[in-house]
């Protein structure tokens, strides 16, 4: 049953990439990627990893895929860009070179019988609980520290982006509207008048 | 009794220094008096050695450990015994009264205090030389001794060279090169006969060294005595290596006096002497030794009798005394070579010094067919030169005569009846060039014009300088005994040449008798007119004034080969092989840096394409050379 | 049955078609969807780690990876709106103004 659906979505998963890759238009590109993200977190929850995939569907394909969406938008990217076939050749073969290479260091320990699978340990914090659960100790006990500097880190990027492409931001809205409000006071009063 | 040791070691040391300060500076008299004084306390210190130390107790003391690597061991050591102390007084001796006497030689000359600088620098590798314990700092003195007399011989090192037709020397850069690099030739052997002594012995030590060398192999010893002696052949100007103490001359007449006299010359007997225990074992070598000797002062006292350059006739003279000392070493008599040393050190320095009064009167005139009838107006130069010569003949009660006569009964003692036919004409030949040269220098008419030179007496003091070793040069002889038993008496082997009285009375007035007839000669000559004519009328003159042309011989069969292989090798090998093969490497670097500056083209794809082949790369090395598994 | 061994194949696959992507890529936008590509296949990696050691570290890593490659594509997306408006252009061979 298991290898079933390891098979189906890592079959599929090949095939979404593949369309961002290969695919002259946009916008397929970008759809695949958003099914390619679906399918990844399929294959969290098949290890057992129930936070982690609805943080990847949320995070990354929520979004992620929003924004690459409105940066596609803005950038009018629909039109197929034109690519140089030049060195073609020198890409495909470099890329199934490594492929090659990748799969078999990886595949190496196992075609030579040298793999070992140890016993699944038992960390006595996160014994009997659910994967959430134990997600949340781990997180706020051994990786504090990593979680706050995310958490700075995601603040300093928002605050990049913001800058970034604000526009007209020498003036603060805050100042504007007290100044407006004051106008307005010193209108009606003396309207009132 | 340590502290006069050091004393008389590093007083010349410290005047060195102090006038090496002034180097740069125009003349200071007070370099000359510094220099002067400290050698005088140096010698003051010799003397408390000498009359402190007999053969009984001796002075030994160790300055630091200067090489303790492994087994290598060798120290800063210094020996008084006997000889090192006779050694001592005759260096300092002679090397105070050269001081005193410079400071009026060199009155007007520009680099005076670096002269005086160099002439205690010299002084001190000398003592370094004759008071070490070990070989190794023998050599150390040794190669001192050398560097000096380069530095010395070269004073004027700005005069250009010029043709040997004129001046055989070439020049004074040229002669000093000269000297240094026989010198350095020589030392090779001695090297490589320290090196074996080391090999077979495993220390330099004098003490432990002469203790043990029986032990070994007859052949090894006599490789030993033989690559020592060509050290000392080189540094004693023994033939072949003689021509550099004739071109030497080109240094300043002190220079001479001291170095080419009394001290640098005599390291080789000294080493010799000091070797006696090696020596003695091996006497074939030392009968090489005094056949070599007696040829040299054959060979050399005949190139005096005709030569026109009066320092040069010194010159011959002083190689065809190293030859006597030689001589008398290479019997066994070692006692003998040493006194002769003195002696000869004593009468020969102040000869050199006359002839420095002579030269600086005739305004550094050296042909003494330009001279004639200084008598009258340098009288007491006459009276030390004459006293000096008469030394130098052998005449009885100068002190020439002892040590000769000691030298020609050793051989005939001995049946060496060849060697003593040749030394018996050497002491004719000396005898007679002598006092050709005196007079040619003082007697009389002028054969100079008053226009050109205005000859005065040196000045007092310069007279009062030379006038002790007038004296010494007078009654040394009667130190025979005196001499004989302080040295013998421990250090040096008892000799005595074998000969019944009847035999050593006939020596006796056959020696004089040569001497007497050669100065007769001389005299007799010289109120007939020119000197030279019979010589030319036998035709060896040019011969002889050529020096059997073997500089010739050297220059064109050894100078000229060894210039071209150093050209060949500067333009051919240096230039094109060793220059062209740097050049080519960083040409390389250079090139390929600049061939490989494609790959930045500033184009993120293809950055990202030389990223993926990176990886590519590690992933295959990875897989090939399996650091995981 | 599944082992280790087949996710991390699977990890392997995924990454080199990302590698691919990015290096194939005129499109600036095409890059940053292949960039993510890479990224999503190292966190199966490290999920599956996890799972078969039965040590949390590796979801630890992969949520941080989330984390950060948010953070990226936002911070990314803005410069390259700036690029656009001064160049007019997101193809990538206009982005040669670093040549060596």
């Amino acid at each position: 049953m298991e290898a079933v659906a390891f098979y189906l979505f890592s079959i599929l998963t090949i095939g979404m990439f593949l369309v961002v890759v290969l695919s002259k238009n946009a916008l397929y590109a970008m759809s695949a990627l958003a099914a390619g993200m679906i399918l990844i977190s399929g294959f969290f929850f098949m290890l057992n990893a129930d936070f982690l995939g609805v943080v990847q569907i949320i995070v990354y394909t929520g979004a992620v895929m929003a924004l690459y969406a409105f940066g596609m938008m803005f950038l009018d990217s629909t039109k197929d860009i034109k690519e140089n076939n030049k060195d073609q050749k020198i890409v495909y073969t470099l890329s199934i070179v490594s492929a090659i290479l990748l799969v078999g260091i990886v595949l190496a320990p196992f075609i030579g019988h040298n793999l070992l699978l140890d016993a699944p340990l038992s960390d006595p914090n996160i014994a009997g609980a659910n994967n959430p659960q134990a997600v949340g100790v781990v997180l706020f006990t051994k990786y504090l520290v990593p979680f706050e500097l995310a958490a700075v880190m995601l603040l300093v990027a928002m605050i990049a982006g913001i800058i970034l492409v604000g526009k007209k931001m020498d003036d603060s809205i805050t100042m504007q509207v007290d100044a407006q409000i004051e106008k307005e006071e010193f209108h009606v009063g003396e309207e009132k008048k | 009794m340590d502290k006069y040791v050091y004393i008389a070691l590093f007083a010349p040391l410290v005047g060195s220094l102090f006038a090496s300060l002034f180097a740069r500076k125009p003349k200071m008299l007070l370099t000359g008096i510094v220099t002067s004084a400290l050698l005088f306390i140096s010698w003051i210190a010799s003397i408390k050695l000498l009359l402190n130390i007999d053969g009984d107790e001796y002075v030994h003391t160790k300055l630091f450990t200067w090489i303790g690597s492994g087994n290598f061991h060798v120290d800063f050591g210094f020996l008084a015994d006997p000889v090192s102390i006779i050694m001592m007084v005759t260096v300092t001796t002679v090397s105070t009264l050269v001081h005193i006497h410079s400071i009026g030689y060199m009155d007007h000359d520009k680099g005076f205090n670096r002269y005086f600088s160099y002439l205690s620098a010299f002084v001190f590798s000398m003592m370094v030389l004759v008071m070490s314990d070990n070989f190794l700092g023998l050599f150390i003195g040794w190669e001192g001794v050398g560097v000096c007399s380069w530095l010395l011989i070269g004073h004027w090192y700005y005069k250009p060279d010029v043709s040997t037709d004129i001046n055989p020397a070439v020049s004074p850069s040229f002669a000093a090169n000269e000297a240094f690099v026989m010198n350095r030739i020589a030392d090779l052997g001695m090297l490589i006969g320290i090196f074996m002594i080391y090999w077979n012995l495993g220390t330099l030590n004098y003490h432990d060294v002469f203790e043990n060398i029986s032990s070994l192999p007859t052949g090894t010893i006599t490789a030993i005595g033989i690559f020592l002696f060509i050290g000392a052949m080189g540094k004693s100007a023994q033939f072949p290596l003689h021509t550099w103490l004739a071109n030497a001359m080109e240094g300043p007449t002190p220079v001479s006096a001291l170095i080419h006299a009394a001290t640098m010359v005599t390291a080789g007997v000294y080493l010799v002497v000091r070797a006696h225990d090696i020596y003695m074992l091996i006497p074939n070598v030392g009968y090489f030794i005094a056949c070599l000797g007696a040829f040299v002062a054959v060979f050399a006292a005949s190139m005096a009798l005709v030569n026109l350059d009066m320092k040069r006739v010194i010159a011959y003279s002083t190689l065809s005394q190293l030859g006597y000392m030689f001589v008398a070493a290479g019997l066994g008599a070692y006692w003998i070579a040493l006194f002769h040393l003195m002696t000869h050190a004593f009468f020969k320095s102040v000869l050199f010094l006359g002839a420095g009064n002579v030269m600086h009167a005739m305004d550094d005139e050296l042909n003494i067919k330009k001279m004639g009838g200084l008598g009258k107006a340098m009288p007491w130069t006459m009276a030390i030169m004459t006293i000096a010569s008469l030394a130098l003949a052998g005449i009885w009660p100068f002190a020439g005569f002892f040590s000769k006569d000691k030298i020609l009964e050793t051989a005939f003692s001995q049946n060496h009846y060849f060697l003593w036919i040749m030394l018996w004409l050497g002491a004719g030949m000396t005898a007679y060039y002598s006092f050709r040269l005196v007079m040619l220098i003082f007697a009389g008419k002028e054969r100079f014009t008053h226009e050109e030179h205005h000859p005065h007496e040196a000045y007092p003091f310069v007279i009062a300088a030379m006038i002790p070793l007038a004296i010494l040069a007078t009654i040394a002889g009667f130190f025979e005994h005196g001499f004989v038993h302080y040295v013998t008496h421990e250090v040096l082997p008892e000799f005595e040449p074998e000969v019944g009285t009847f035999a050593f009375l006939f020596l006796l007035i056959v020696t004089l008798g040569i001497a007497i007839s050669g100065i007769v000669l001389a005299v007799t000559k010289f109120s007939k007119g020119d000197f030279d004519e019979f010589f030319e009328k036998i035709g060896v003159m040019n011969i002889l004034r050529k020096q059997y042309y073997i500089p010739d011989f050297y220059a064109k069969k050894i100078m000229e080969p060894y210039k071209r292989i150093s050209e060949f090798a500067w333009k051919k090998i240096d230039l094109k092989i060793v220059d062209a093969i740097v050049d080519m490497i960083a040409g390389f670097i250079y090139k390929s840096g600049d061939k490989a500056r494609w790959m930045q083209s500033g184009n993120l794809s293809t950055n990202l394409k030389w990223m993926g082949l990176g990886m590519v790369l590690l992933m295959a090395a990875i897989l090939i050379f399996r650091p995981v598994m | 049955m599944i082992t280790l061994t087949h996710y991390l194949v699977l990890s392997s696959i995924l990454f080199v078609i990302g590698l691919t992507g990015v290096i194939r890529r005129k499109n600036l936008l095409m890059l940053f969807f292949s960039t993510e590509i890479m990224l999503n296949a190292v966190n199966v990696g490290f999920a599956a780690i996890s799972y078969f050691y039965n040590d949390l570290t590796g979801q630890m890593f992969s949520f941080f990876i989330i984390a950060v490659a948010a953070s990226e594509v936002a911070v990314g997306l803005g410069l390259l709106v700036l690029w656009y408006k001064k160049g007019g252009s997101i193809n990538l061979e206009t982005l040669q103004k670093m040549k060596g």
